[in-house]
């Protein structure tokens, strides 16, 4: 199949970008999205040209270092599903594709479709954690958790990290990552010790990023590919709220 | 002259033993020394976040753009632990000696045994973080079994253990960020190593985003670094794993042991074009219900569904009754490779077998196999474009998991005294072939429990050391030939991309030093990987500069590899045995049976570096087996 890509080339944090067309007469369908960037790359590299930046590092759906705008999208077309695990045979025969890195003021641009995502690590640092050191932990089956707690703990922990809910929110709000890690921790018995900090230090940090506020859009949950659900921001919301109330 | 330092005593007091004996550093003192780390795996991140807690000074970093996407993530399986849940049976002998089976008698007791002992307080450490490992109904945690032993001591969580082990060691380094006793640094790349002395003493790294290089001290120096499978081009690894780190370390004088042997998993997605980076790994559970087959005839070019019965050869039912479809990783995947090069492999490339759920949908029902493997379905369908319930997945065997490592003593130390080797970047407690599930165990034994109790035993006689002076020469020796390293390579200006380079190098891999070896074989992918090597300094080309450059970062590994490819056939081609992974055809019995010489070769061998094209130098640690006695590993 034939593809006409339209992708940002940005060579820095401080140089402007611009959209650069470029023709691939050949592309088989079955390649991953990420492969048919490699074969372009393997082109420019060929020519002498400077190939495109694009994080990836896993390739099966599980690191979240991949993530691009693609037409408009997290992720591109289809729903909750990484850039890695896109193929082309969700395009069309002489489509037009966009590649644009993910935006928000909270990721700068560092290269092309590199963004810089270290804020989420650093919410994470305010109080993402149970401050169990190595060391002191009670036997595991002394701590029994109900069955269902423990696998809508898990529907939480599984984020990846990625900031598509971030690039797809008009508000660039950091809510949906954000709440998955404190939901997965208030959920269990080992991380409600120290909810109240937590929630309150990482809604903070969240803040103090930059990311906007959630204005309950739900368009997060749609390109997640975790399906992590909103509804861990009402959760979050209700525990915020009690954290100040104690 | 290889000393593994291993504590004396009975094999079960060892550690007790070591632990009692070893030398501490007291609280007060630990602030004045310095650890740095490379990597963030489970390895990297459970050492670092340990030795924060304890009040070390830790630098750590890693290679992607944040600690919590080191390829640990990537496990799906589960993790090992002998907690005796099930009331099964299961002791840490039973668990010591499974793991020695496996490895088909290649491995150190005194390390297996440790590495049993400490597996129950992992998950109870998991567990403490907030690890959400699958639990029964009761709220007690489950278990199931995995690779082939008759207990069930496997613990999981879903099929993303990987992931969730690393969140938890990630979290608690993260805290330690916060708390200021580990400063991390994603996005740098270890380049050197810095030996002042003899003693390990800092690294070179590059900040891959600016390209700048960086010199950092440390009193000790960790390498977490992970496996380096992805030297076949093709394999279960991510992107960016390499080899480079402990190569580096390997040329400044740290012995490397068993290079070649590599664990090729056998259910991975096939290739489907030379476009292709990567493959797939199917957890290996589709092997409970799945049948393995390929067509009886060598044209048989009909849709699977079509192929009847009689005209369908079940190799493994046919060749190991006893374990049929469950036969352990090395010969299920050699089975595979026997049948695709005798030219019965199916798919658009031949190089594939079937792995058929139909007489198992027949039986359970779909909605059955759908709970159990869901998951597993919808991935295969997203990636091939088909439906598994409906047709056989077709797949093939692919590089995943380095038994060899730098070589360690029972302290994780390598032969540079103050640098240590964890996690899959070291050789210790796999032998020749690895059991499911004992790797995740391995990296955070190694990281939380082993790790933060020998190092200190090192430090104890670091106190009076001092900062580490990074404007010693040999730091300005180290930097400077990292620097013109960079330069030649970008400066060859030739005609093609690293990765065809990477493509050669990995074809001839597979080919002569992979799941089947030959004398005459290695011999001539020696000479092959030489030539490769000129071409790659003629040849290589690479736009832009020093900066900000993938394809740089891309052409450094290369170039690492080409050297490590080599020691992998030197290796190969001394070993004059089979055992686990390492099937010399000279070889076999008359059944094509894996023929092992314990005689000759119950040793570890230890690479010694000699100067590029020179003949490494070979050392052997000898296996001692004082509690088992090594038997033949039959599955049929
Ligand atoms: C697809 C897959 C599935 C698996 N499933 C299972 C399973 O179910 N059960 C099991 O027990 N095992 C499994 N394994 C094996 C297991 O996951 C690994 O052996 C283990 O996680 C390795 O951990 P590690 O900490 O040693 O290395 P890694 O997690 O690979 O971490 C390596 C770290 O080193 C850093 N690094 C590497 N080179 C450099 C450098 N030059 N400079 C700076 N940093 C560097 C990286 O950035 C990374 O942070 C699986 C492996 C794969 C590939
Ligand atoms: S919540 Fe979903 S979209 Fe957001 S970072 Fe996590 S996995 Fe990615
Ligand atoms: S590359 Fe890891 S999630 Fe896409």
């Amino acid at each position: 199949m034939r593809i006409q890509l339209k992708i940002w080339r940005q060579q820095n944090r401080s140089k402007s970008g611009q959209l650069v067309n470029y023709d691939l007469p050949d592309v088989n369908p079955d390649m991953s999205f990420l492969e048919m960037l490699d074969t372009l790359n393997e082109r420019l590299v060929r020519q002498r040209e400077r190939p495109v930046e694009f994080d990836h590092d896993c390739r099966e759906g599980i690191c979240g270092q991949c993530g691009m705008m693609i037409n408009g999208r997290a992720h591109g077309p289809l729903s909750n599903t990484t850039t890695c695990q896109l193929h082309m045979r969700a395009f069309r025969d002489g489509d037009t594709i966009y590649v644009e890195p993910f935006r928000a003021t909270a990721f700068p641009v560092k290269c092309d479709l590199k963004v810089d995502r270290s804020a989420f690590d650093r919410i994470i640092q305010a109080g993402g954690y149970t401050s169990a050191s190595t060391g002191g932990a009670p036997e595991a089956n002394s701590i029994p958790i109900a069955h269902d707690v423990a696998e809508a703990a898990f529907d939480a922990a599984a984020c990846i990290g990625c900031g598509a809910c971030v690039a797809t929110c008009k508000n660039s709000s950091a809510a949906l990552f954000t709440a998955a890690k404190i939901t997965h921790l208030a959920l269990l018995p080992q991380g409600k010790i120290e909810g109240r900090q937590r929630v309150r230090r990482m809604v903070r940090q969240m803040d103090s990023e930059g990311f906007g506020h959630c204005s309950n859009t739900e368009a997060c949950q749609v390109e997640c590919p975790q399906q992590i659900s909103v509804l861990h921001i009402a959760r979050m919301n209700w525990e915020y709220n009690r954290s100040l109330a104690m | 002259m290889l000393n593994a330092k291993i504590p004396e005593g009975p094999l079960q007091d060892k550690w007790r033993h070591y632990r009692s004996t070893a030398k501490l550093v007291s609280s007060a003192n630990r602030n004045k020394l310095q650890v740095i780390v490379v990597g963030t795996g489970l390895a990297g991140s459970s050492l670092a976040a340990s030795l924060g807690e304890m009040g070390y000074r830790v630098t750590c970093l890693c290679f992607q753009d944040s600690a919590r996407r080191a390829h640990s993530v990537a496990a799906q399986g589960g993790v090992n632990a002998c907690k005796n849940y099930k009331n099964d049976g299961d002791t840490v002998f039973r668990m010591f000696y499974d793991t020695i089976k496996g490895g088909d008698f290649r491995s150190r007791e005194a390390n297996v045994y440790r590495l049993a002992e400490c597996s129950a307080n992992l998950i109870d450490q998991a567990v403490a973080q907030g690890v959400p490992f699958a639990r029964e109904y009761s709220g007690y945690l489950s278990n199931r079994s995995f690779g082939g032993v008759q207990v069930s001591r496997t613990f999981y969580a879903r099929g993303q253990t990987g992931q969730q082990l690393l969140l938890g060691a990630y979290q608690a380094l993260m805290r330690q960020v916060a708390a200021g006793s580990v400063s991390l640094l994603p996005r740098h790349e270890m380049l050197d190593l810095v030996v002042i002395d003899g003693k390990a003493r800092g690294i070179i790294v590059r900040n891959m985003d600016s390209g700048a290089l960086e010199r950092h001290g440390g009193h000790a120096v960790v390498l977490a670094t992970g496996g380096f499978g992805k030297i076949y081009y093709l394999s279960t690894l991510a992107m960016g794993c390499n080899g480079s780190a402990i190569w580096r370390a390997h040329k400044r004088g740290a012995f490397f042991a068993n290079p070649s042997w590599t664990q090729i998993h056998p259910t991975c997605l096939p290739q489907s074009g030379d476009y292709q980076s990567k493959l797939t790994l199917m957890s290996e559970s589709l092997r409970n219900d799945g049948r393995i087959w390929v067509p009886k005839g060598r044209e048989d070019h009909r849709s699977p569904n079509e192929i009847p019965e009689p005209d369908r050869d079940y190799y493994l039912e046919r060749r190991y009754p006893a374990f049929g479809n469950l036969s352990p990783r090395d010969i299920s995947s050699r089975a595979a490779k026997e049948r695709i090069d005798a030219g019965y492999g199916v798919g658009p490339l031949k190089n594939a077998v079937y792995l058929d759920f139909s007489r198992a949908i027949r039986e359970q029902g779909k909605p059955k196999i759908e709970e159990k493997y869901g998951n597993l379905f919808r991935m295969y369908q997203k990636i091939t474009g088909v439906d598994a319930y409906q047709q056989p997945m077709r797949i093939s065997p692919a590089a995943h998991f380095s038994m060899g490592g730098l070589w360690v003593d029972y302290e994780l130390m390598t032969t540079i005294p103050g640098l240590y080797a964890l996690g899959e970047a070291n050789f210790a407690d796999h032998g020749a072939n690895r059991l499911g599930a004992n790797s995740l165990l391995q990296a955070c034994v190694d990281g939380y429990f082993i790790a933060p109790a020998t190092i200190p035993n090192y430090l104890a006689n670091e106190i009076k050391t001092g900062p580490i002076p990074i404007d010693h020469p040999a730091f300005a020796e180290s930097e400077a030939a990292v620097r013109e390293r960079l330069q030649v390579l970008v400066n060859i200006q030739g005609k093609s991309p690293a990765d065809h380079f990477h493509k050669t190098l990995g074809a001839v891999l597979y080919d002569k030093c992979g799941l089947s070896r030959s004398q005459g074989g290695l011999k001539d992918a020696i000479g092959k990987i030489h030539s490769l090597r000129d071409q790659f300094y003629n040849d290589l080309l690479i736009p832009g500069g020093i900066d900000l450059n993938s394809e740089l970062e891309k052409a450094g590994r290369v170039a690492d590899y080409l050297e490590l490819g080599e020691l992998m056939c030197y290796d190969a081609l001394t070993r004059n045995e089979s055992c686990g992974a390492h099937f010399r055809e000279e070889y076999q019995t008359p059944d094509g049976e894996a023929l092992r010489n314990d005689r000759d070769f119950a040793f570890t061998s230890a690479w010694e570096w000699a100067g590029i094209d020179k003949e490494p130098i070979l050392h052997r640690e000898p296996l001692d087996f004082e509690v088992v006695t090594p038997t033949v590993r039959s599955y049929k």
